[in-house]
Protein backbone atom coordinates (compact mmCIF):
# COMPACT_ATOMS: atom_id res chain seq x y z
CA UNK A 1 0.00 0.00 0.00
CA UNK A 2 1.43 3.33 -0.97
CA UNK A 3 1.54 5.79 1.76
CA UNK A 4 0.46 9.40 0.98
CA UNK A 5 1.42 12.90 2.60
CA UNK A 6 -1.40 12.70 4.52
CA UNK A 7 -0.78 9.63 5.85
CA UNK A 8 2.55 10.69 7.60
CA UNK A 9 1.44 13.62 8.40
CA UNK A 10 -1.48 11.95 11.22
CA UNK A 11 1.27 9.37 11.94
CA UNK A 12 3.46 12.64 13.11
CA UNK A 13 0.82 13.86 15.21
CA UNK A 14 -0.67 16.67 12.99
CA UNK A 15 -4.48 17.15 13.75
CA UNK A 16 -6.61 16.88 10.35
CA UNK A 17 -7.76 20.76 11.41
CA UNK A 18 -3.87 21.82 11.54
CA UNK A 19 -3.24 19.83 8.22
CA UNK A 20 -6.46 22.23 6.30
CA UNK A 21 -5.05 25.11 7.77
CA UNK A 22 -1.81 24.40 6.07
CA UNK A 23 -3.53 23.71 2.82
CA UNK A 24 -5.26 27.11 2.86
CA UNK A 25 -1.97 28.77 4.02
CA UNK A 26 -0.35 27.53 1.34
CA UNK A 27 -2.97 28.13 -1.14
CA UNK A 28 -2.97 32.21 -0.41
CA UNK A 29 1.28 32.09 -0.02
CA UNK A 30 1.22 30.86 -3.80
CA UNK A 31 -1.59 33.25 -4.47
CA UNK A 32 -3.91 30.37 -5.89
CA UNK A 33 -6.78 31.65 -4.09
CA UNK A 34 -9.12 29.70 -1.76
CA UNK A 35 -10.73 27.29 -4.25
CA UNK A 36 -6.94 25.80 -4.82
CA UNK A 37 -7.05 24.90 -1.17
CA UNK A 38 -9.14 22.05 -1.11
CA UNK A 39 -7.31 20.85 -4.44
CA UNK A 40 -4.00 20.70 -2.60
CA UNK A 41 -6.00 18.95 0.51
CA UNK A 42 -7.32 16.12 -2.14
CA UNK A 43 -3.79 16.01 -3.61
CA UNK A 44 -1.83 15.53 -0.29
CA UNK A 45 -4.50 13.03 0.69
CA UNK A 46 -4.59 10.10 -2.43
CA UNK A 47 -1.69 10.72 -3.98
CA UNK A 48 1.56 9.15 -2.99
CA UNK A 49 3.86 10.68 -1.64
CA UNK A 50 7.00 12.49 -3.08
CA UNK A 51 10.29 11.68 -1.50
CA UNK A 52 12.57 14.92 -1.43
CA UNK A 53 16.11 14.42 -1.01
CA UNK A 54 19.00 17.77 0.39
CA UNK A 55 21.95 17.47 -0.04
CA UNK A 56 24.35 20.31 0.49
CA UNK A 57 27.28 21.33 -1.47
CA UNK A 58 29.33 24.00 -0.67
CA UNK A 59 27.95 26.08 1.14
CA UNK A 60 27.05 27.61 4.78
CA UNK A 61 23.95 26.30 5.35
CA UNK A 62 21.59 29.76 5.59
CA UNK A 63 19.34 28.26 3.25
CA UNK A 64 18.28 25.63 5.91
CA UNK A 65 18.36 28.27 8.46
CA UNK A 66 16.20 30.32 6.57
CA UNK A 67 14.02 27.62 5.62
CA UNK A 68 13.45 25.85 9.83
CA UNK A 69 12.20 29.53 10.32
CA UNK A 70 9.59 29.03 7.92
CA UNK A 71 6.90 31.64 9.00
CA UNK A 72 3.85 29.67 10.77
CA UNK A 73 4.64 27.04 12.58
CA UNK A 74 2.26 24.45 10.96
CA UNK A 75 4.08 25.08 7.67
CA UNK A 76 7.37 24.63 9.12
CA UNK A 77 6.29 21.32 10.98
CA UNK A 78 4.50 20.17 7.75
CA UNK A 79 7.36 20.80 5.41
CA UNK A 80 9.44 19.22 7.57
CA UNK A 81 7.80 15.96 8.47
CA UNK A 82 7.96 15.85 4.74
CA UNK A 83 11.20 16.23 3.97
CA UNK A 84 13.63 15.50 7.05
CA UNK A 85 11.99 11.44 6.76
CA UNK A 86 13.90 11.16 3.54
CA UNK A 87 17.57 12.67 3.33
CA UNK A 88 18.61 15.47 4.84
CA UNK A 89 22.52 15.19 6.60
CA UNK A 90 21.82 18.86 8.22
CA UNK A 91 18.59 17.91 10.00
CA UNK A 92 17.86 14.59 9.50
CA UNK A 93 17.85 12.41 12.62
CA UNK A 94 20.95 9.01 11.42
CA UNK A 95 23.83 10.22 10.63
CA UNK A 96 27.25 8.43 8.87
CA UNK A 97 27.20 5.69 7.31
CA UNK A 98 23.22 4.77 8.67
CA UNK A 99 22.23 8.52 6.41
CA UNK A 100 24.14 7.22 3.34
CA UNK A 101 22.20 4.10 3.24
CA UNK A 102 19.05 6.18 3.45
CA UNK A 103 19.62 7.81 0.44
CA UNK A 104 20.83 5.13 -1.23
CA UNK A 105 17.57 3.24 -0.38
CA UNK A 106 15.57 6.11 -1.21
CA UNK A 107 16.98 6.31 -4.65
CA UNK A 108 16.30 2.66 -5.36
CA UNK A 109 12.67 2.43 -3.99
CA UNK A 110 11.25 5.76 -5.17
CA UNK A 111 13.33 5.69 -8.86
CA UNK A 112 12.63 8.39 -11.09
CA UNK A 113 9.96 9.56 -8.82
CA UNK A 114 12.05 11.70 -6.20
CA UNK A 115 12.23 15.38 -5.90
CA UNK A 116 16.12 16.76 -5.67
CA UNK A 117 16.86 19.50 -3.63
CA UNK A 118 20.29 21.03 -3.60
CA UNK A 119 21.94 23.77 -0.88
CA UNK A 120 25.43 24.78 -2.44
CA UNK A 121 27.24 24.14 -5.25
CA UNK A 122 29.64 22.02 -6.62
CA UNK A 123 33.51 23.12 -6.83
CA UNK A 124 35.10 21.19 -10.14
CA UNK A 125 38.53 22.04 -9.51
CA UNK A 126 40.85 20.16 -8.26
CA UNK A 127 38.49 16.96 -9.67
CA UNK A 128 36.01 18.18 -7.33
CA UNK A 129 38.19 17.71 -4.19
CA UNK A 130 36.86 21.10 -2.56
CA UNK A 131 33.98 19.65 -0.96
CA UNK A 132 33.75 16.14 0.09
CA UNK A 133 31.34 14.90 2.14
CA UNK A 134 30.33 11.01 2.83
CA UNK A 135 34.23 10.71 0.92
CA UNK A 136 33.46 11.46 -2.40
CA UNK A 137 33.51 14.33 -4.21
CA UNK A 138 30.30 16.52 -3.77
CA UNK A 139 29.65 16.57 -7.37
CA UNK A 140 29.71 12.91 -8.15
CA UNK A 141 27.06 12.64 -5.45
CA UNK A 142 25.08 15.22 -7.05
CA UNK A 143 25.06 13.64 -10.60
CA UNK A 144 24.60 10.59 -8.85
CA UNK A 145 21.59 11.09 -6.83
CA UNK A 146 19.94 14.26 -9.91
CA UNK A 147 20.44 10.85 -12.28
CA UNK A 148 17.16 9.25 -11.33
CA UNK A 149 15.13 12.69 -9.96
CA UNK A 150 12.26 14.05 -11.39
CA UNK A 151 12.93 17.77 -10.68
CA UNK A 152 15.58 19.18 -8.78
CA UNK A 153 15.27 22.50 -6.71
CA UNK A 154 17.98 24.70 -6.50
CA UNK A 155 18.29 26.72 -3.27
CA UNK A 156 20.03 29.70 -2.69
CA UNK A 157 22.07 32.05 -4.64
CA UNK A 158 24.85 28.91 -4.59
CA UNK A 159 22.89 26.29 -6.26
CA UNK A 160 21.52 28.95 -8.45
CA UNK A 161 24.12 31.46 -9.18
CA UNK A 162 27.50 30.57 -7.87
CA UNK A 163 27.33 32.71 -5.35
CA UNK A 164 30.33 33.44 -3.05
CA UNK A 165 32.45 31.00 -3.46
CA UNK A 166 32.06 31.06 -7.08
CA UNK A 167 33.00 35.37 -6.96
CA UNK A 168 36.02 35.93 -8.95
CA UNK A 169 38.20 34.83 -8.84
CA UNK A 170 36.31 31.60 -7.57
CA UNK A 171 39.48 29.51 -6.82
CA UNK A 172 37.59 26.44 -6.52
CA UNK A 173 35.87 26.65 -9.86
CA UNK A 174 32.46 26.49 -7.58
CA UNK A 175 29.42 26.41 -10.59
CA UNK A 176 25.89 26.70 -10.10
CA UNK A 177 24.21 23.81 -10.75
CA UNK A 178 22.81 23.57 -13.97
CA UNK A 179 26.26 23.53 -15.18
CA UNK A 180 26.20 20.05 -13.75
CA UNK A 181 22.84 18.59 -14.07
CA UNK A 182 21.88 19.30 -17.39
CA UNK A 183 19.07 17.36 -18.40
CA UNK A 184 16.14 17.40 -15.71
CA UNK A 185 13.98 20.73 -14.99
CA UNK A 186 15.41 22.62 -12.25
CA UNK A 187 13.56 25.25 -10.62
CA UNK A 188 15.78 28.41 -8.91
CA UNK A 189 15.10 29.59 -5.74
CA UNK A 190 17.82 32.48 -5.43
CA UNK A 191 18.80 34.37 -2.40
CA UNK A 192 21.47 34.19 -0.14
CA UNK A 193 19.37 32.87 2.16
CA UNK A 194 15.98 32.20 -0.10
CA UNK A 195 12.94 33.37 1.63
CA UNK A 196 11.57 31.03 4.04
CA UNK A 197 8.11 31.27 3.01
CA UNK A 198 9.04 31.07 -0.68
CA UNK A 199 10.66 27.89 -0.03
CA UNK A 200 7.86 25.66 1.55
CA UNK A 201 5.12 27.17 -0.71
CA UNK A 202 7.80 25.90 -3.57
CA UNK A 203 8.39 22.80 -1.82
CA UNK A 204 4.74 22.27 -1.51
CA UNK A 205 3.48 22.85 -5.01
CA UNK A 206 6.43 20.51 -6.68
CA UNK A 207 4.91 17.93 -3.89
CA UNK A 208 1.59 18.41 -4.04
CA UNK A 209 0.54 19.23 -7.33
CA UNK A 210 3.43 17.27 -8.73
CA UNK A 211 4.55 19.40 -11.48
CA UNK A 212 6.99 22.55 -11.12
CA UNK A 213 5.75 25.78 -11.01
CA UNK A 214 5.65 28.10 -13.81
CA UNK A 215 9.04 29.54 -14.31
CA UNK A 216 10.84 32.35 -15.93
CA UNK A 217 13.42 32.20 -18.38
CA UNK A 218 16.25 32.07 -15.67
CA UNK A 219 14.59 29.55 -14.14
CA UNK A 220 12.85 31.23 -11.16
CA UNK A 221 9.22 30.65 -10.13
CA UNK A 222 7.61 33.57 -11.25
CA UNK A 223 5.16 33.46 -8.45
CA UNK A 224 8.00 35.05 -6.25
CA UNK A 225 10.44 36.27 -8.66
CA UNK A 226 8.35 38.81 -11.06
CA UNK A 227 8.73 42.01 -9.17
CA UNK A 228 11.45 44.24 -8.09
CA UNK A 229 12.47 44.60 -4.43
CA UNK A 230 11.79 48.35 -5.68
CA UNK A 231 8.01 47.98 -7.15
CA UNK A 232 6.41 46.71 -3.80
CA UNK A 233 9.09 48.72 -1.44
CA UNK A 234 7.23 50.89 1.07
CA UNK A 235 9.60 53.49 0.54
CA UNK A 236 8.74 54.10 -2.73
CA UNK A 237 6.83 57.35 -2.57
CA UNK A 238 10.17 58.57 -0.96
CA UNK A 239 11.97 57.55 -4.09
CA UNK A 240 9.43 58.80 -6.64
CA UNK A 241 9.27 62.01 -4.62
CA UNK A 242 13.06 62.92 -4.90
CA UNK A 243 13.87 62.34 -0.92
CA UNK A 244 16.67 60.22 -0.50
CA UNK A 245 19.31 59.06 2.47
CA UNK A 246 22.90 60.44 1.59
CA UNK A 247 24.38 59.48 4.80
CA UNK A 248 23.53 56.45 7.10
CA UNK A 249 23.55 58.76 10.03
CA UNK A 250 21.65 62.10 8.43
CA UNK A 251 18.13 63.28 8.57
CA UNK A 252 16.66 61.43 6.56
CA UNK A 253 17.82 58.50 7.24
CA UNK A 254 16.51 58.62 10.51
CA UNK A 255 13.03 59.89 8.56
CA UNK A 256 13.20 56.97 6.58
CA UNK A 257 13.55 58.38 2.67
CA UNK A 258 14.93 56.14 -0.08
CA UNK A 259 18.05 54.34 0.14
CA UNK A 260 18.92 54.69 -3.91
CA UNK A 261 21.77 56.92 -3.30
CA UNK A 262 23.09 54.71 -0.48
CA UNK A 263 23.63 51.85 -2.92
CA UNK A 264 20.08 50.05 -2.73
CA UNK A 265 19.92 47.28 -5.04
CA UNK A 266 16.09 47.09 -4.81
CA UNK A 267 15.73 48.13 -8.06
CA UNK A 268 17.17 46.22 -10.08
CA UNK A 269 16.71 42.71 -7.99
CA UNK A 270 13.82 40.17 -8.32
CA UNK A 271 12.79 38.77 -5.07
CA UNK A 272 9.47 38.87 -2.41
CA UNK A 273 11.45 40.35 0.52
CA UNK A 274 9.28 44.19 0.20
CA UNK A 275 5.89 42.03 0.26
CA UNK A 276 6.67 38.48 2.30
CA UNK A 277 9.53 40.08 4.85
CA UNK A 278 11.39 37.76 7.15
CA UNK A 279 11.12 36.34 10.51
CA UNK A 280 7.00 35.97 10.28
CA UNK A 281 7.07 39.30 8.51
CA UNK A 282 8.59 41.75 11.43
CA UNK A 283 11.29 43.49 8.94
CA UNK A 284 13.38 43.24 5.82
CA UNK A 285 16.66 44.99 5.25
CA UNK A 286 14.93 47.80 3.68
CA UNK A 287 12.68 48.59 6.31
CA UNK A 288 15.61 48.46 8.78
CA UNK A 289 17.51 51.17 7.67
CA UNK A 290 19.98 49.12 5.14
CA UNK A 291 19.84 48.99 1.13
CA UNK A 292 19.14 45.86 -0.44
CA UNK A 293 22.66 44.08 -1.62
CA UNK A 294 20.87 42.43 -4.50
CA UNK A 295 21.53 38.86 -2.63
CA UNK A 296 19.01 36.79 -5.09
CA UNK A 297 20.55 38.51 -8.32
CA UNK A 298 23.39 36.41 -10.31
CA UNK A 299 26.90 37.63 -9.41
CA UNK A 300 25.87 40.02 -6.87
CA UNK A 301 28.79 39.95 -5.31
CA UNK A 302 31.04 41.06 -8.50
CA UNK A 303 29.43 44.53 -8.76
CA UNK A 304 30.99 46.49 -6.44
CA UNK A 305 29.94 48.39 -3.46
CA UNK A 306 27.07 47.33 -1.46
CA UNK A 307 26.64 50.85 -0.72
CA UNK A 308 26.90 52.31 -4.48
CA UNK A 309 24.68 52.56 -7.23
CA UNK A 310 26.86 52.33 -9.84
CA UNK A 311 28.73 48.49 -10.95
CA UNK A 312 32.07 48.68 -10.68
CA UNK A 313 33.74 48.20 -13.97
CA UNK A 314 36.97 46.37 -13.15
CA UNK A 315 38.74 46.28 -16.68
CA UNK A 316 40.09 49.13 -16.44
CA UNK A 317 42.57 48.24 -13.40
CA UNK A 318 41.44 50.82 -11.10
CA UNK A 319 37.90 51.34 -9.41
CA UNK A 320 35.76 52.63 -11.90
CA UNK A 321 32.08 53.14 -12.51
CA UNK A 322 29.86 53.88 -16.13
CA UNK A 323 30.60 58.00 -14.72
CA UNK A 324 34.16 58.22 -14.40
CA UNK A 325 34.13 55.36 -17.33
CA UNK A 326 32.66 58.28 -19.78
CA UNK A 327 33.42 61.40 -18.47
CA UNK A 328 37.28 60.35 -18.87
CA UNK A 329 36.80 58.76 -22.43
CA UNK A 330 35.03 62.11 -22.77
CA UNK A 331 37.61 64.12 -22.21
CA UNK A 332 40.00 61.94 -24.21
CA UNK A 333 37.48 62.91 -26.99
CA UNK A 334 37.37 66.14 -26.61
CA UNK A 335 40.87 66.97 -26.09
CA UNK A 336 41.26 64.99 -29.49
CA UNK A 337 38.58 67.13 -31.32
CA UNK A 338 40.80 70.49 -29.68
CA UNK A 339 43.93 69.07 -30.62
CA UNK A 340 42.75 68.03 -34.24
CA UNK A 341 40.82 71.59 -34.82
CA UNK A 342 44.82 73.62 -33.78
CA UNK A 343 46.23 71.12 -36.10
CA UNK A 344 43.33 71.78 -38.75
CA UNK A 345 44.08 75.79 -38.13
CA UNK A 346 47.61 75.82 -38.51
CA UNK A 347 47.66 74.04 -41.72
CA UNK A 348 44.92 75.91 -43.21
CA UNK A 349 46.99 79.34 -42.52
CA UNK A 350 50.23 77.82 -43.57
CA UNK A 351 48.84 76.78 -46.47
CA UNK A 352 47.03 79.54 -47.64
CA UNK A 353 50.20 81.10 -48.09
CA UNK A 354 51.76 78.53 -50.61
CA UNK A 355 49.17 77.11 -52.98
CA UNK A 356 49.56 73.38 -54.13
CA UNK A 357 50.17 72.05 -57.17
CA UNK A 358 46.51 70.85 -57.99
CA UNK A 359 45.72 74.35 -57.41
CA UNK A 360 47.72 75.59 -59.78
CA UNK B 1 45.96 63.14 -56.55
CA UNK B 2 42.59 63.15 -58.04
CA UNK B 3 40.41 64.95 -55.99
CA UNK B 4 37.21 63.07 -56.11
CA UNK B 5 33.56 64.89 -56.20
CA UNK B 6 34.28 68.43 -57.71
CA UNK B 7 32.22 67.00 -60.61
CA UNK B 8 29.17 67.46 -58.78
CA UNK B 9 26.02 69.61 -59.67
CA UNK B 10 25.79 71.99 -57.09
CA UNK B 11 23.66 73.23 -55.26
CA UNK B 12 21.73 69.68 -54.83
CA UNK B 13 19.05 69.41 -52.59
CA UNK B 14 20.06 66.38 -50.16
CA UNK B 15 18.42 66.11 -46.75
CA UNK B 16 14.57 66.14 -47.08
CA UNK B 17 12.42 67.57 -45.12
CA UNK B 18 11.37 64.09 -42.94
CA UNK B 19 15.12 63.84 -42.32
CA UNK B 20 15.58 66.96 -41.20
CA UNK B 21 12.86 67.12 -38.74
CA UNK B 22 14.02 63.76 -37.53
CA UNK B 23 17.53 65.20 -36.94
CA UNK B 24 16.05 68.57 -34.70
CA UNK B 25 13.74 66.32 -32.61
CA UNK B 26 15.84 63.65 -32.39
CA UNK B 27 18.55 65.84 -30.97
CA UNK B 28 16.29 67.79 -28.57
CA UNK B 29 15.28 64.41 -27.42
CA UNK B 30 18.91 63.42 -26.85
CA UNK B 31 19.55 66.39 -24.26
CA UNK B 32 16.66 65.82 -22.54
CA UNK B 33 17.64 61.95 -22.34
CA UNK B 34 21.00 62.72 -21.27
CA UNK B 35 20.03 65.10 -18.69
CA UNK B 36 17.56 63.15 -17.06
CA UNK B 37 19.53 59.72 -17.59
CA UNK B 38 22.11 61.27 -15.65
CA UNK B 39 19.49 62.52 -12.65
CA UNK B 40 18.17 59.25 -12.42
CA UNK B 41 21.66 57.33 -11.91
CA UNK B 42 22.97 60.24 -9.35
CA UNK B 43 19.48 62.03 -7.97
CA UNK B 44 19.63 65.79 -7.20
CA UNK B 45 19.78 66.27 -3.59
CA UNK B 46 16.54 65.47 -1.19
CA UNK B 47 13.59 67.44 -1.31
CA UNK B 48 12.23 68.52 1.88
CA UNK B 49 8.64 68.24 3.27
CA UNK B 50 6.29 65.13 2.80
CA UNK B 51 6.45 62.80 -0.16
CA UNK B 52 3.47 63.46 -1.05
CA UNK B 53 4.04 66.45 -1.80
CA UNK B 54 6.46 65.86 -3.98
CA UNK B 55 7.21 64.15 -6.95
CA UNK B 56 10.29 65.08 -8.49
CA UNK B 57 11.61 61.86 -8.97
CA UNK B 58 8.61 60.92 -10.26
CA UNK B 59 8.67 63.88 -12.76
CA UNK B 60 12.12 63.38 -14.03
CA UNK B 61 11.77 59.71 -14.85
CA UNK B 62 8.10 60.58 -16.57
CA UNK B 63 10.61 63.31 -18.85
CA UNK B 64 13.02 60.53 -19.52
CA UNK B 65 10.57 57.83 -20.62
CA UNK B 66 8.51 60.69 -22.98
CA UNK B 67 11.78 61.50 -24.58
CA UNK B 68 12.48 57.87 -24.75
CA UNK B 69 9.24 57.41 -27.00
CA UNK B 70 10.29 60.55 -28.98
CA UNK B 71 13.35 59.23 -29.90
CA UNK B 72 12.38 55.58 -30.59
CA UNK B 73 9.08 56.68 -32.73
CA UNK B 74 11.37 59.11 -34.63
CA UNK B 75 13.83 56.41 -35.35
CA UNK B 76 11.09 54.22 -36.69
CA UNK B 77 10.10 56.82 -38.79
CA UNK B 78 13.63 57.53 -39.62
CA UNK B 79 13.51 53.83 -40.67
CA UNK B 80 10.87 53.95 -43.02
CA UNK B 81 11.37 57.39 -44.64
CA UNK B 82 15.13 55.23 -45.37
CA UNK B 83 12.39 53.52 -47.89
CA UNK B 84 10.41 55.82 -48.96
CA UNK B 85 13.35 58.62 -49.33
CA UNK B 86 15.91 59.71 -51.59
CA UNK B 87 19.06 57.67 -51.64
CA UNK B 88 20.64 59.87 -48.96
CA UNK B 89 18.18 59.09 -46.46
CA UNK B 90 19.49 55.16 -46.79
CA UNK B 91 23.41 55.79 -46.78
CA UNK B 92 23.88 55.97 -43.10
CA UNK B 93 21.87 52.51 -42.49
CA UNK B 94 23.13 50.77 -45.89
CA UNK B 95 26.96 51.13 -45.33
CA UNK B 96 27.81 47.67 -44.20
CA UNK B 97 26.37 46.76 -47.93
CA UNK B 98 28.20 49.33 -49.40
CA UNK B 99 31.33 48.30 -47.83
CA UNK B 100 31.31 44.88 -49.66
CA UNK B 101 32.16 46.63 -52.90
CA UNK B 102 36.02 47.06 -52.79
CA UNK B 103 35.47 50.94 -54.62
CA UNK B 104 34.09 52.19 -51.61
CA UNK B 105 37.04 52.22 -49.33
CA UNK B 106 39.08 53.93 -51.80
CA UNK B 107 37.24 57.63 -51.06
CA UNK B 108 36.65 56.09 -47.06
CA UNK B 109 40.65 55.99 -46.56
CA UNK B 110 40.99 59.49 -49.15
CA UNK B 111 39.08 60.39 -46.04
CA UNK B 112 41.19 59.59 -43.09
CA UNK B 113 44.50 60.31 -44.41
CA UNK B 114 42.79 64.14 -45.37
CA UNK B 115 41.89 63.88 -41.68
CA UNK B 116 45.75 62.92 -40.46
CA UNK B 117 46.53 65.60 -42.42
CA UNK B 118 48.49 63.95 -45.15
CA UNK B 119 45.92 64.68 -48.04
CA UNK B 120 45.20 68.75 -48.23
CA UNK B 121 41.98 68.36 -49.71
CA UNK B 122 38.57 65.68 -49.26
CA UNK B 123 36.91 63.96 -51.08
CA UNK B 124 33.34 65.90 -52.16
CA UNK B 125 29.82 64.32 -51.57
CA UNK B 126 26.39 64.87 -51.94
CA UNK B 127 25.80 63.50 -48.61
CA UNK B 128 28.12 62.02 -45.97
CA UNK B 129 31.79 61.09 -47.19
CA UNK B 130 32.62 57.62 -46.54
CA UNK B 131 34.31 57.80 -43.22
CA UNK B 132 31.23 59.92 -41.84
CA UNK B 133 28.99 57.22 -42.74
CA UNK B 134 30.50 54.56 -41.24
CA UNK B 135 30.79 56.27 -37.84
CA UNK B 136 27.25 57.40 -38.29
CA UNK B 137 26.05 53.57 -38.97
CA UNK B 138 28.34 51.94 -36.21
CA UNK B 139 28.14 54.56 -33.73
CA UNK B 140 24.97 56.49 -34.15
CA UNK B 141 22.47 53.87 -35.73
CA UNK B 142 24.10 50.32 -33.73
CA UNK B 143 23.83 53.02 -30.67
CA UNK B 144 20.83 54.03 -30.87
CA UNK B 145 19.30 51.07 -31.22
CA UNK B 146 21.02 49.35 -28.18
CA UNK B 147 19.90 52.39 -26.34
CA UNK B 148 16.60 51.88 -27.59
CA UNK B 149 16.36 47.87 -26.84
CA UNK B 150 18.35 47.94 -23.17
CA UNK B 151 16.47 51.39 -22.59
CA UNK B 152 12.51 49.96 -23.05
CA UNK B 153 14.10 46.59 -21.21
CA UNK B 154 14.88 48.75 -17.93
CA UNK B 155 11.28 50.60 -18.40
CA UNK B 156 9.44 47.13 -19.03
CA UNK B 157 10.82 45.99 -15.42
CA UNK B 158 8.80 49.05 -14.21
CA UNK B 159 5.70 48.69 -16.33
CA UNK B 160 5.59 45.20 -14.90
CA UNK B 161 5.10 41.42 -16.93
CA UNK B 162 2.37 41.47 -19.40
CA UNK B 163 3.01 45.23 -20.57
CA UNK B 164 4.49 45.49 -24.39
CA UNK B 165 7.76 47.02 -22.82
CA UNK B 166 8.24 43.63 -20.95
CA UNK B 167 7.04 40.84 -23.50
CA UNK B 168 8.92 42.56 -26.32
CA UNK B 169 12.25 43.34 -24.44
CA UNK B 170 13.11 42.88 -20.80
CA UNK B 171 11.59 39.80 -20.87
CA UNK B 172 15.31 38.07 -23.37
CA UNK B 173 17.46 41.53 -22.43
CA UNK B 174 17.86 40.77 -18.93
CA UNK B 175 18.62 36.75 -18.91
CA UNK B 176 20.80 37.69 -22.29
CA UNK B 177 22.82 40.43 -20.02
CA UNK B 178 23.02 38.37 -16.79
CA UNK B 179 21.06 40.22 -14.54
CA UNK B 180 19.03 44.43 -13.99
CA UNK B 181 22.22 45.70 -12.78
CA UNK B 182 24.11 44.88 -15.61
CA UNK B 183 21.69 46.35 -18.11
CA UNK B 184 21.72 49.49 -15.99
CA UNK B 185 25.28 49.52 -16.51
CA UNK B 186 25.69 49.04 -20.28
CA UNK B 187 22.54 51.52 -20.76
CA UNK B 188 24.68 54.24 -18.95
CA UNK B 189 27.38 53.51 -20.88
CA UNK B 190 25.77 53.48 -24.50
CA UNK B 191 24.54 57.07 -23.05
CA UNK B 192 28.26 58.15 -23.13
CA UNK B 193 28.85 56.63 -26.05
CA UNK B 194 26.38 58.48 -28.32
CA UNK B 195 27.54 61.29 -26.07
CA UNK B 196 31.36 60.85 -27.28
CA UNK B 197 29.65 60.58 -31.03
CA UNK B 198 28.08 63.65 -30.58
CA UNK B 199 31.36 65.50 -29.67
CA UNK B 200 33.02 63.91 -32.60
CA UNK B 201 29.76 64.78 -34.67
CA UNK B 202 29.97 68.46 -33.30
CA UNK B 203 33.54 68.81 -34.42
CA UNK B 204 33.49 67.29 -37.72
CA UNK B 205 30.53 69.51 -39.06
CA UNK B 206 31.54 72.74 -37.82
CA UNK B 207 35.07 71.64 -39.14
CA UNK B 208 34.10 70.77 -42.98
CA UNK B 209 31.48 73.78 -42.63
CA UNK B 210 35.05 75.78 -42.35
CA UNK B 211 37.08 73.30 -44.13
CA UNK B 212 36.06 71.20 -47.07
CA UNK B 213 34.13 74.11 -49.36
CA UNK B 214 30.62 72.67 -49.28
CA UNK B 215 27.67 73.92 -47.03
CA UNK B 216 27.26 71.35 -44.60
CA UNK B 217 25.61 72.74 -40.71
CA UNK B 218 22.67 74.98 -42.68
CA UNK B 219 22.36 71.89 -44.86
CA UNK B 220 20.33 70.31 -42.05
CA UNK B 221 18.42 73.47 -42.05
CA UNK B 222 17.16 74.19 -45.48
CA UNK B 223 18.37 70.30 -47.10
CA UNK B 224 20.50 72.13 -49.67
CA UNK B 225 24.10 71.77 -49.77
CA UNK B 226 26.14 74.27 -52.34
CA UNK B 227 29.87 75.42 -52.35
CA UNK B 228 30.98 78.08 -50.41
CA UNK B 229 31.88 81.05 -52.15
CA UNK B 230 35.64 80.76 -52.33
Amino acid sequence: MTETFYDVLRRQGVTRRSFMKFCSLTAASLGLGPTLAPQIAHALETKPRTPVLWLHGLECTCCTESFIRSAHPLAKDVILSMISLDYDDTIMAAAGHQAEEALEEVMKKYKGNYILAVEGNPPLGNDGTFCIPGGKPFVEKLKHVAKDAKAVIAWGSCASWGCVQAAKPNPTNAVPIDKVITDKPIIKVPGCPPIAEVMSAVVTYVVAFDRIPELDRQGRPKMFYSQRIHDKCYRRPHFDAGQFVEKFDDEGARAGYCLYKVGCKGPTTYNACSTTRWNEGVSFPIASGHGCIGCSEDGFWDKGSFYERLTNIPAFGIEANADKVGLVAAGVVGAAVVAHAAVTAIKNASEQRKPTKEEK
Amino acid sequence: MSIEGRDLKFPAYVWQAPVRIWHWLMALAMVVLWGTGYFIGAPLPSVPGEASENYLMGYIRFAHFAAAYVFAIAFLGRIYWAFVGNKHAREIFLVPLYMLKPAWWGSFFRTVAHYAFLRRHADWHYGHNHLAMAAMFGMYVLGTVFMIVTGFALYGEGTLKGSWANNLFTSWVIPMMGDSQNVHTWHHLGAWYLFWFTVVHLYFVIREDIVSGLTVVSSMISGWRDVKNG
